[in-house]
């Protein structure tokens, strides 16, 4: 499935999730990391912590509603997946973020902005995986 | 009022991830695809993020304490461990299986769309046993895996 090349606007959304890590900083002093956010959500430390994570999952999930109302047009989400890979690429994200301590936010924007080694090592680890599991999919299994 | 303002950077971050293409699998595999229908704008996505938070990283960590108080809290741990590179590697396959990173998820579920309902109810049984795993490890005395 072939898909546009937009690059201002994937650069202005880009912009935009580097302008609430750096808000999100400045206002609790936490990473922006979805892996972070979600596992403190299912093992919450506290009420208080528990609070400012379902604030911003609420936050997140109401982005595109805001798309919505100002485009007129939902984002797209294509699946060109089938549902068995969906379930079977969810639990093993679940595992690999949780024993990798990150994902793309985490690891990819915050702590590749920090210039931390290990998010730079996590990053070049999974981005390289990514591409040698689509080439293996797409092109060796042909699914 | 607190809440109200991380509720908006919640906004701010799924709208940035709604509009980048971070939430459409489509787009995001064919990032990963040079060798087929190959979309570079993830690429843009991931320059405009990185560099924004550089900058404005700089310009927050001139302050003593965030705003609503406490303290800067950062990651401490700085060795490369099997979990860093093994957890990576893992999250590298998956998300080239499915085509959804956890922080494009998230923003997605507000599409209403049930396949990433389905991804995201998978992403937390993989996040409650890799947990669970971990503790487990942690009370037999093996440390964190």
């Amino acid at each position: 499935m072939e898909t546009e090349f937009t690059p201002w606007i994937s650069l202005l959304g880009g912009v935009l999730i580097g302008l609430a890590s750096t808000l999100l900083m400045l206002s609790v002093g936490r990473i922006m990391g979805a892996t972070g956010i979600l596992a403190g959500l299912v093992f919450p430390a506290s009420k208080r912590d528990f609070a400012w994570r379902a604030a911003i999952v609420a936050g997140m999930v109401t982005g595109p509603l805001v798309v919505w109302l100002l485009s007129g047009e939902m984002p797209a989400v294509q699946v060109p997946v089938s549902t068995t890979m969906l379930l079977i690429g969810g639990l093993i994200v679940g595992f690999g973020v949780t024993f990798g301590g990150g994902c793309t936010s985490g690891h990819g924007v915050c702590g590749m902005a920090r210039l931390s080694p290990r998010s730079i090592v996590a990053t070049a680890t999974f981005m390289l995986f990514t591409f040698a599991t689509v080439f293996i999919v797409r092109h060796l299994l042909g699914m | 009022m607190r809440l109200f303002v991380i509720y908006l950077i919640g906004v701010v971050f799924g709208v940035g991830i709604a509009i980048s293409g971070m939430a459409n699998p489509a787009k995001v595999l064919n990032f990963f695809d040079v060798a087929g229908t190959w979309d570079p704008s993830l690429i843009f996505v991931m320059g405009g993020a990185v560099v924004t938070t550089f900058i404005g990283y700089k310009l927050v960590f001139g302050r003593t304490s965030p705003v609503f108080g406490g303290d800067f809290l950062l990651p401490i741990n700085r060795s490369f461990d099997l979990p860093l590179i093994g957890g990576s590697a893992l999250f590298g396959i998956g998300w080239g299986i499915a085509g959804f990173c956890p922080g494009g998820a998230l923003p997605a579920l507000g599409t209403g769309r049930w396949e990433v309902f389905a991804f995201t109810g998978a992403l937390l049984v993989g996040v409650v046993l890799a947990k669970s795993l971990q503790t487990i490890r942690s009370r037999a005395g093996h440390g964190a895996i």
